[in-house]
């Protein structure tokens, strides 16, 4: 029949456009929402709009990151959960944590997090250091609201306390 | 001569071989999608997990669809990121899953002591059947659960070792 083969083709155009939608959106960037306010002012700077970012995908292939990377990651007690946070902290730094009147070494294979509204933000400030393997992309972009586009910065601000990324030979 | 003339039908390549293009993308969109979210043949070797996985190696089938779903549980063995180097996937069996309590050996070769630990919520502990030749939980501590990519249907190849992996 005439309807059969249209409805035919039309689940036919569905299925390869979702698959192309689903191999880009893991292999290359996707645009996420961000709810909450703990990277305040970056994101969400008022808490009636939630912003859309671009994370992108190509980071997960060699996993280097810079500090001052923004990243999204899975939560380490829950995995159906994600995060937006900013890195602080790469395998074989040393971090001061003011609030626990401790220094710690970043394991190797770890990273640490920290939102940049560090009032309301639930980070590796409460559950340690994170393996790297946890990271699903890196956002680069701010895409919504179009008043805020633009480059989302690297924000480097004096932590660590001791980095080996300083050395040349690192890496 | 003159290779702009109207003899060869330019467009029509051109045409045909973005036909062809689209074709393979979409195969190879197909493949990825596959291997993500269904199953995926995985190259497993080490001494780690002997006798049940060979030490020159064995193709897996590993299934990607129960880990989604939170359907990973103890005795299961899977695939799981290392979080010692993200670039590299580690194959070990479940012991513990988040909020009981696991006792292990430390070191088999040089000592009996053991520890018993709380597994921590949303963390698994893994660890090689050849607690001998290991490293898995003992040494890098629980896991978070989101580490794990897959688990472990049955063997492919070798061929003689065909099946399902018995515990």
């Amino acid at each position: 029949m005439g309807t059969r083969s249209l409805l035919w083709d039309i689940t036919k155009k569905y299925f390869t456009v979702s698959l192309i939608g689903l191999t880009v959106s893991d292999r290359y960037a996707s645009i996420v929402s961000v709810r909450g306010s703990s990277m305040s002012p970056a994101f969400n700077p008022r808490s009636d709009t939630n912003d859309y970012v671009l994370v992108e995908k190509f980071c997960l292939d060699k996993y280097r990151f810079s500090h001052g990377d923004v990243v999204v990651f899975s939560s380490p007690s829950n995995h159906k959960e994600k995060h937006i946070k900013r890195i602080i902290g790469l395998p074989g730094d040393w971090i001061g944590t003011p609030n626990l009147d401790d220094v710690l070494k970043v394991p190797e294979g770890h990273f640490w997090v920290e939102g940049d509204n560090s009032v309301s933000s639930l980070d590796s400030r409460s559950f340690g250091p994170i393996p790297l393997g946890l990271i699903r992309g890196r956002v680069t972009h701010v895409v919504w609201p179009p008043q805020r586009m633009g480059r989302v910065e690297r924000e480097t601000n004096q932590r660590p306390l001791s980095s080996l990324q300083d050395r040349p030979e690192f890496y | 001569m003159n290779l702009f003339g109207n003899a060869v039908p330019w467009r029509s390549i051109a045409r045909e071989a973005l036909d062809r293009t689209a074709i393979v993308a979409k195969f190879l969109c197909l493949l990825h999608v596959t291997n993500t979210y269904v199953c995926t043949p995985t190259l497993v070797y080490g001494p780690s997990m002997l006798p049940t996985l060979n030490l020159t190696g064995d193709v897996l089938l590993a299934e990607r669809v129960s880990h989604r779903l939170g359907k990973v549980g103890p005795g299961d063995v899977v695939l799981v990121r290392s979080p010692v180097d993200p670039r590299k996937s580690l194959t070990k069996r479940v012991v513990a899953m988040g909020g009981d309590e696991v006792t292990f050996v430390v070191d088999p070769r040089n000592s009996e002591r053991v520890r018993t630990i709380v597994v921590p919520r949303g963390h698994v502990w893994v660890q090689g059947d050849n607690i001998y030749a290991s490293s898995d939980s003992r040494q890098f501590g629980p896991v978070p659960y989101g580490l794990i990519e897959g688990k472990m249907l049955c063997r492919v190849w070798p061929l003689d070792g065909f099946g399902s992996l018995n515990h």
